[in-house]
C-alpha cells in the first residue's frame, strides 16, 4: 500500500457561535489506511465528518483531499470528487426500492452510471454487503441492520476514493456486530481509505490500522490503536481522572 | 430631508404590521398570508367608530385592538392548531398553514367587498398640517407615529422585561426545549398570534387616518410585512423594526425621486439583496 | 428504467384516446362549449405545466401570472411585425430566463420565501410593465389583431399539452427525474450522494415557466386588448394552485381531476355571482387544506388501498409456506 496521504486536514476550526465544536484539529488519511476516530461523547467527532463531507463548512482551516482543497465547497461537489458516507442515524430512502436506493449512490457521481449497467452494479453490491436478492423490497420495512447495509451498498456505488462511516456498527447485536467487523473488513482488503467513527471498541482495535482520539473539539492522540489506547490522556478522557 | 421624515412616518406604520407579523409567524410558526386583512378590517372599524360614533381613532385603538385579539385567538384555536397538531415537520406546517391563511385571506377579503363594495375610503382626522423643519406634514401622520412608538416600546418592554414575554421569545427560538421548561406551548403560541392580530389592528387603525384605503389592499400590506419580516431576521423585534423603516425610507424614496409607480420594485429590490446577501436577515441567527 | 412497461403503453393508449376525443370538440359546438373548452385546456396545461416543478419539490409557485403575463407581452408586442410560431418560442424562453433568476435568487433557501417571492411576482412585473409603457410607448395597452379563432387556440393548447405530458414523463424517466425524487425523500442524502440541489430545482421550474410562457402567448388572440391588468392577473396564479392541489400534485395527470370541474364552478359562480368569487377562492383553499390535503387522487388511492394489501397479504402466503 502506498504511503501517500489522501486526505489532509489542516488545523480545522468549527465555531458554532461561542461553542468550539473542533478546535485546530490536524491529521492526515494515508491511502487505503482504516482510520478510527473515536472520544467521548460530544468531543466533535461527528462534527469533524461533516466538515470533511460538507455538509458543514469550517469556520478557518483547509481540509483537502489529494491535494486539493475541498473545505468550503458544497457537499455535492465534494461527493462528485469521491467523498461518500453513512450517517449515524439511518438515512435511507423510504419510497424508493433497494436496488434504486444504491443506484442512487452511483447516478451522480464521478462514475455516472444509468440504466441497466446501473441495475447490475447494483445487484452486485447488494450481494456484497448480504442483501443479496432483495432489490425489490420495500425499505420501509427493513430490519435497522438491513438499512445500514443498504446504506453502506449506496455509499460504496459510487465507488469513493474516501469512505466515511459514522457510527456504522452501533446499535447492533454481538451476531450483527461480527457480520458488519467482517464486512469492514473485506472492504478493507479491498484497499478502500476508510474513517470509521465508533464507540466500539473491539471494532476499533480489531479493524484499525491507527487511531485519532479527540476530545472536547481538540485532538489529543494520534497513533497505532495499542499506544493510543494506553495514553493516559485518552483513559482520563474516556473513564475520568481517577482511573489514569 | 422631507424624505426622509415622510420615509419615518410611513415606516413606523410598517413597523407596527410588520411587528404582529413577527410575532404570529416568529412564535406560533404561522405565516399568516391573511395579516392584511386583519389591517383592512381595522382601517374600516376605526373608520366606521369614527363617522358614526366620533371617537377618535387613537382611543378607539382601546376597542379595536382587544376585538381583534379576540378574533385572531379564535382563528388560532380552531383554525390553525389543527394544522399544528397534524403537521409532522415545520416544514409542512409553513406550506399548510400558508394554504389555510391564504384561504381565509380571501373569504375576509369576500365578506368585506360584499358589505363595503370595492370603493376607497378616507376620512379626515387631524389632518391638519404642522410644520417641522421647514416643510408641512399632516397632524394625523405625525400622532399615529408616535402612537406607532409608544406601542412598539410597549411590546419591547412587555417581551424583554416581563416573565411572560421572555416565555414567548423562549417558544420563538426553540418550541420543543420551551416545553421542557414548562412553558405552556400551545398557549403561548395562540397567546402570540392573538396579540399579532392586534397589534396589526392597531396599525390598521392609525393608518386609516392619513391612507385612503379599500377592501382589497390588503395583499399588498401583507408582502410588505412578509418581505420587513424576512429581511429583519424572523422572530427578532428589532429587526423588524429596523427593516420596516428601511423599507418606508426606500419606498418613500424611490417615490419621490424615481417614480411612484417603481414602490413595489423598490421593495422587491431590497428583499432580493437581502435574500442573495443575508437571507436569515438583518438580525437572524445563521443557520451553519 | 429503458424499457416500456405495460402500464405505460395502457397509459399512452388511453392518452391517444382522450386527446382524439377532445380534438373533436370544436367540430361539434361553436359557442359556450368550445370556450368552456377552451378555458378548461388552458387550465389544464396551466395546471400540469406547475405541477411539473411544484409537485416534485412541494414548493408553492405563485408565479403563474407572471410567467402567463410574459407571454401574451410578447405576442402583443411582437404580433405585428413576426410570425407566431417564432413569438411563442420567444415567449417561453423570455418566461424561462424569469424562472431562472427568480430560482436562481430563492430556491436555495426555503419554501416559504420562495412563496412569498412569487406572490409579488406578477405584481412587481406588472408595475414595471406598465412603467416601461407610460414612459416610453404611447399607450398602455397593446391591440391584438390575429384570424385566429377560438378553434385555432384549443387545438393549440391541446398540442401543447400532448408536449408538457410528454415532457413530464421523459423527464420521470431521467436522470433529473430520479434525482427530484431522491431530494424528495432526503434532501441531505440528496446533496450527499452528488446531486446539485438548487441547480436541479432551478432547470425545473425554468421548463414549468417556459410552458406557462407559451401558454400566456396563445391565450393572446383571444384578448384583442392586451393590458396589464387583465394579462398579469394574479387570480390565474391562485386558481392554478386551488386546482393543482385539488386534484392532486402525485402524478402528471391527477390536477385534471382539479381543472376540470373546479374551472366549471368558477364560470357558473363569477356568471351568477360576480361579487363572490373571492369567497369561493378561499372556501376551495380552506376546503383543499383541511379536507383534501394530497387532493382527489389522494383520496382515490386511499380507497384503492384496502384492495392493494389484500392482494399483497394473499401473494405473501406462498412463500412464508416454503
Amino acid at each position: 500500500m502506498t504511503g501517500r496521504a489522501l486526505l489532509s486536514v489542516e488545523t480545522v476550526r468549527k465555531a458554532f457561535g461561542g461553542l468550539v465544536a473542533v478546535n485546530d484539529v490536524d491529521f492526515t488519511v494515508k491511502q487505503s489506511e482504516l482510520i478510527g476516530l473515536i472520544g467521548p461523547n460530544g468531543s466533535g467527532k461527528t462534527t469533524m465528518m461533516n466538515l470533511i463531507s460538507g455538509a458543514l463548512k469550517p469556520t478557518s482551516g483547509t481540509i483537502r483531499l489529494d491535494g486539493e482543497a475541498i473545505s468550503g465547497l458544497p457537499a455535492h461537489k465534494i461527493s462528485q470528487r469521491g467523498v461518500a458516507r453513512t450517517f449515524q442515524l439511518v438515512r435511507i430512502l423510504p419510497s424508493l426500492s433497494a436496488v434504486e436506493n444504491v443506484i442512487a449512490g452511483a447516478v451522480f457521481g464521478h462514475i455516472r452510471a444509468w440504466g441497466d449497467d446501473a441495475y447490475r452494479e447494483a445487484e452486485v453490491l447488494l450481494e456484497r454487503v448480504g442483501l443479496g436478492g432483495r432489490g425489490s423490497a420495500p425499505t420501509g420495512s427493513m430490519t435497522y441492520i438491513d438499512q445500514k447495509r443498504l446504506e453502506l451498498a449506496r455509499a460504496l456505488a459510487s465507488n469513493p476514493r474516501l469512505l466515511l462511516l459514522d457510527e456504522w456498527l452501533a446499535g447492533l447485536n454481538p451476531s450483527e456486530l461480527k457480520i458488519g467487523i467482517e464486512l469492514i473488513r473485506d472492504l478493507r482488503e479491498d484497499g478502500r481509505t476508510i474513517i470509521m467513527v465508533e464507540h466500539v471498541m473491539d471494532a476499533i482495535r480489531s479493524l484499525c490500522d491507527r487511531c485519532v482520539v479527540m476530545s472536547s473539539g481538540v485532538k489529543i492522540a494520534d497513533g497505532s490503536v495499542h499506544d493510543v489506547l494506553n495514553q493516559p490522556e485518552v483513559v482520563t478522557a474516556y473513564l475520568g481522572a481517577d482511573d489514569a | 430631508m422631507d424624505i426622509l421624515i415622510t420615509g419615518t412616518v410611513l415606516g413606523g406604520t410598517y413597523a407596527l404590521i410588520a411587528l404582529g407579523l413577527t410575532l404570529q409567524y416568529g412564535v406560533a410558526r404561522i405565516m399568516n398570508l391573511a395579516n392584511g386583512e386583519n389591517l383592512v378590517l381595522a382601517c374600516f372599524c376605526a373608520f366606521w367608530l369614527y363617522t358614526t360614533a366620533s371617537i377618535n381613532p387613537v382611543i378607539g385603538i382601546a376597542i379595536i385592538a382587544p376585538a381583534a385579539f379576540l378574533l385572531n385567538w379564535l382563528i388560532y384555536v380552531y383554525a390553525m392548531k389543527p394544522l399544528v397538531d397534524r403537521a409532522k415537520n415545520r416544514g409542512q406546517l409553513e406550506v399548510d398553514s400558508i394554504l389555510a391563511t391564504f384561504g381565509l385571506m380571501f373569504i375576509m377579503q369576500g365578506v368585506m367587498l360584499l358589505v363595503f363594495g370595492g370603493s376607497y375610503f378616507s376620512y379626515n382626522f387631524l389632518s391638519e398640517p404642522v410644520r417641522i423643519l421647514g416643510a408641512n406634514y399632516g397632524l394625523n401622520r405625525i400622532v399615529a407615529l408616535g402612537a406607532a412608538v409608544v406601542i412598539a416600546a410597549g411590546l419591547y418592554l412587555f417581551l424583554y422585561r416581563t416573565r411572560y414575554g421572555t416565555a414567548i421569545r423562549a417558544v420563538s427560538v426553540s418550541p420543543s426545549s420551551a416545553s421542557l421548561v414548562a412553558i405552556n406551548v400551545p398557549r403561548a403560541s395562540a397567546f402570540a398570534f392573538a396579540l399579532g392580530g392586534a397589534l396589526t389592528a392597531a396599525g390598521g387603525a392609525l393608518l386609516s387616518t392619513f391612507y385612503t384605503f379599500n377592501s382589497s389592499m390588503g395583499v399588498i400590506f401583507t408582502m410588505k410585512a412578509l418581505i420587513i419580516v424576512i429581511m429583519g431576521g424572523v422572530g427578532d423585534v428589532r429587526g423588524a423594526v429596523l427593516a420596516a423603516l428601511l423599507l418606508g425610507l426606500a419606498e418613500t424614496a424611490v417615490a419621490s425621486l424615481i417614480d411612484p409607480g417603481l414602490t413595489l420594485a423598490a421593495t422587491y429590490t431590497l428583499f432580493i439583496i437581502v435574500l442573495l446577501i443575508r437571507p436569515q436577515g438583518i438580525f437572524g441567527r445563521q443557520t451553519a | 428504467m429503458t424499457r416500456f412497461s405495460e402500464k405505460e403503453q395502457r397509459v399512452a393508449a388511453f392518452a391517444l384516446l382522450g386527446f382524439g376525443a377532445a380534438a373533436a370538440i370544436p367540430l361539434v359546438d361553436d359557442g359556450y362549449y368550445l370556450s368552456l373548452s377552451v378555458n378548461i385546456a388552458m387550465y389544464a396545461v396551466l395546471c400540469t405545466a406547475w405541477t411539473l416543478f411544484s409537485g416534485p419539490t412541494h414548493y408553492i409557485s405563485l408565479a403563474t401570472a407572471a410567467f402567463f403575463g410574459i407571454g401574451t407581452y410578447t405576442v402583443g408586442l411582437g404580433i405585428d411585425s413576426l410570425p407566431f410560431p417564432l413569438l411563442l418560442a420567444i415567449a417561453g424562453i423570455a418566461a424561462a430566463i424569469l424562472a431562472g433568476l427568480v430560482g436562481v435568487a430563492t430556491l436555495r433557501l426555503s419554501g416559504v420565501y420562495f412563496v412569498i417571492f412569487t406572490l409579488g411576482l406578477a405584481e412587481l412585473v406588472r408595475q414595471v410593465v406598465t412603467w416601461l409603457q407610460t414612459n416610453f410607448t404611447t399607450s398602455v395597452g397593446l391591440y391584438v389583431f390575429t384570424d385566429m379563432t377560438e378553434k385555432h387556440i384549443f387545438w393549440m393548447l391541446l398540442a401543447l399539452a400532448a408536449i408538457v405530458y410528454a415532457t413530464g414523463w421523459l423527464i420521470n424517466r431521467s436522470r433529473l427525474g430520479f434525482a427530484m425524487r431522491i431530494i424528495g425523500n432526503d434532501e441531505t442524502v440528496a446533496r450527499h450522494v452528488g446531486i446539485d440541489v438548487a441547480r436541479s430545482k432551478v432547470i425545473l421550474f425554468m421548463v414549468s415557466g417556459a410552458f406557462i410562457g407559451i401558454t400566456g402567448a396563445i391565450l393572446a388572440p383571444r384578448f384583442a386588448y392586451v393590458e396589464p391588468p387583465s394579462a398579469f392577473n394574479p387570480v390565474i396564479s391562485f386558481q392554478v394552485v386551488i386546482m393543482a392541489l385539488l386534484g392532486g400534485t402525485g402524478r402528471l395527470w391527477a390536477p385534471l381531476l382539479g381543472v376540470i370541474p373546479f374551472t366549471i364552478l368558477f364560470d357558473r359562480i363569477s356568471s351568477s355571482f360576480p361579487n363572490h368569487t373571492s369567497l369561493l377562492i378561499g372556501v376551495a383553499f380552506m376546503a383543499i387544506v383541511y379536507f383534501l390535503p394530497r387532493g382527489v387522487i389522494g383520496l382515490i388511492e386511499d380507497l384503492r388501498k384496502p384492495r392493494a394489501s389484500k392482494a399483497g397479504a394473499v401473494a405473501q402466503v406462498p412463500e412464508a409456506a416454503e
